[in-house]
């Protein structure tokens, strides 16, 4: 029995220290990729005793700063609403990876551990129900300021989510129908199999539309640049023009822990999950023959190793969108979101309909 | 625009290629350099106060007053370049010299610092070449108006740059900030 509750707190203490110990990095992370991309240095300054680590203590800095500072409340703003706003945010953006799973069933003391935290058989509709609550925090946070600048930003933030939600569900149903399953697990490990022996049956390679038009909704969703229109920095400063201190750092948090989401996500649909290939639960097994046997507990590692990896690739490559590309006006994102990423998840829906038609015979 | 550029796809990417260069590049030369490279450099950052740029050899930096030899100052104060100055930031008090042959000498020389725009009309109009800007300082500030203006004395104590462009003379330390 403690056992049990051991094993089940320990699931979610990696995937929340997971989760929180790499949105804190992030903001370094952003400073300094975005530095060394532009042919900067970036923040190097912060110190302790003399010990600079690439600049590794500003994330501390920045958050002993941010607790420090002055926690205004303006005059015409709902009190509640207006601290609760923040909370919001943090919150459904910290639950979502719950179910996203880090690694196959360990086997261990005759347990059989699921290496994620909640083992869900509709992962798939929990996350996107998490992050689309997310938003709510942002509506909250622009209603309640009693600013007109931030409830513009709130109504933008809902307009955006909107459109990005529905291609982020209708572009994974083409997924879903390759794999058959609603349960990210089965989804990770359904993507172990071999196209003709060989390919591994990852999801980038069974549905590539599906994958840019879910990586650009997840974008969206994320709301940062290119499609921070709720923010409009030069424009209307955004949601949480009236926040300030550590509240202002959980929206900025909120983003981070939102695109450690998707890339999750990302990862768990598209790039096979914890699979790495040619490795199955005896050790590899390769498609010209050859075979190297390996103890469960380093199958286990080199899965979660892969995830995180797949992880951390997928949150550069995020990173270097947000560097590389403008902003979209707010109209050409509605534009986008409605006009071509909506109708094109229809037709691979569609399409894929198709394929499995003519390739599965019933 | 073309179709390949209304579709933004292929630009999106052949955007994300050339960012992508760049942070691999540079991160190359970030590892080179760590690893012993002294020359590879993987950002175009001046660390400024640890690191300096070479000053060019014409900057106008802060004044001197040329010294004669016996250590009075070259300025016979015929405020030329008081007059000359558009923004007004030179005063001074002219006084007799003990020389006969020479006939005036500043008993008073103030540059408010704060006003002057660095034209450097003063050191073309100097019929005696009594006053400079070589020094090569360039970080001169104080907490109050007061301080950034410079007396005679500070100016006259005040030596050319090296020939790398570097300052030789200390920094004069501004009046409201001296202990």
């Amino acid at each position: 029995m403690i056992a049990d509750v051991g094993i089940v707190f320990g699931r979610v203490m990696f995937v929340m220290m997971f989760v929180l110990n790499l949105g804190g990095l992030l903001t370094w992370v952003e400073r300094k990729q975005s530095a060394i991309m532009q042919d900067r240095i970036g923040a190097n300054r912060a110190s302790i005793l003399g010990l600079r680590l690439f600049g590794l203590f500003h994330p501390l800095a920045d958050a002993i700063k941010m607790l420090a500072k002055e926690d205004f409340r303006p005059a015409r703003a709902d009190r509640f609403l207006f601290s609760l706003a923040p909370f919001v945010s943090v919150f459904f953006a910290l639950v979502a990876f719950a179910s996203i799973p880090f690694g196959n069933v360990l086997h261990a003391a005759g347990r059989e551990i699921p290496l994620q935290a909640v083992t869900l058989n509709v992962g798939v509709l929990y996350v996107f129900a998490m992050l689309s609550l997310g938003v709510y925090g942002v509506m909250m946070a622009g209603w309640s300021s009693g600013n007109n600048f931030a409830l513009l930003g709130g109504q933008r933030a809902a307009a955006l989510m909107i459109s990005a939600e529905i291609a982020i569900g209708a572009s994974i149903i083409g997924v879903i129908m390759v794999y058959g399953s609603l349960d990210l697990q089965s989804i990770a490990r359904a993507q172990g199999q071999l196209l003709w022996g060989w390919i591994p049956k990852w999801g980038i390679l069974t549905q590539p539309l599906a994958f840019v038009l879910f990586l650009t909704a997840g974008i969206a969703s994320t709301k940062r640049i290119p499609f921070d229109t709720p923010e409009g920095e030069s424009e209307i400063i955004g949601y949480f023009v009236e926040y300030s201190g550590m509240k202002f750092g959980m929206f900025a948090m909120a983003d981070f822990l939102e695109t450690i989401v998707v890339a999750g996500m990302t990862t768990a649909l598209f790039l096979g999950g914890w699979q790495v290939p040619y490795l199955v639960a005896g050790g590899f097994q390769f498609p010209w023959g050859a075979t190297l046997a390996l103890p469960p507990l380093v199958v286990t590692l080199l899965q979660v190793g892969s995830f995180v990896t797949k992880v951390v690739v997928m949150i550069f490559f995020l990173m270097l969108i947000r560097w590389t590309l403008p902003r979209f006006r707010y109209d050409q994102a509605m534009r986008l979101g409605w006009l071509a990423l909506f109708p094109l998840s229809i037709a691979n829906i569609v399409l894929t309909g198709l394929v499995l038609l003519v390739t599965r015979p019933a | 625009m073309n179709l390949g550029q209304r579709f933004y796809l292929r630009e999106v990417f052949s955007g994300l290629g050339l960012t992508a260069g760049h942070f691999f590049r540079n991160m190359g030369r970030h590892i080179a350099h760590s690893l012993g490279r002294r020359d590879a450099r993987g950002a175009v950052t001046i660390q400024y106060p640890d690191e300096r740029r070479r000053l060019a050899p014409r900057l106008r930096s802060l004044h001197r007053l040329v010294r004669r030899e016996d250590g009075s100052p070259r300025c016979v104060a015929c405020m030329m370049c008081e007059t000359v100055c558009p923004a007004r930031c030179i005063y001074i008090v002219a006084d007799e010299h003990p020389n006969p042959e020479i006939e005036k000498v500043p008993s008073r020389f103030d540059i408010d610092l704060g006003k002057c725009v660095f034209c450097g009309y003063c050191v073309e109009a100097c019929p005696e070449d009594a006053i400079r800007m070589d020094t090569g300082i360039l970080e001169f500030s104080s907490y109050s108006r007061g301080g950034m203006i410079y007396s005679k004395e500070a100016l006259l104590a005040l030596e050319p740059a090296g020939p790398d462009g570097r300052p030789t003379s200390p920094v004069p330390i501004p009046a409201d900030r001296r202990p």
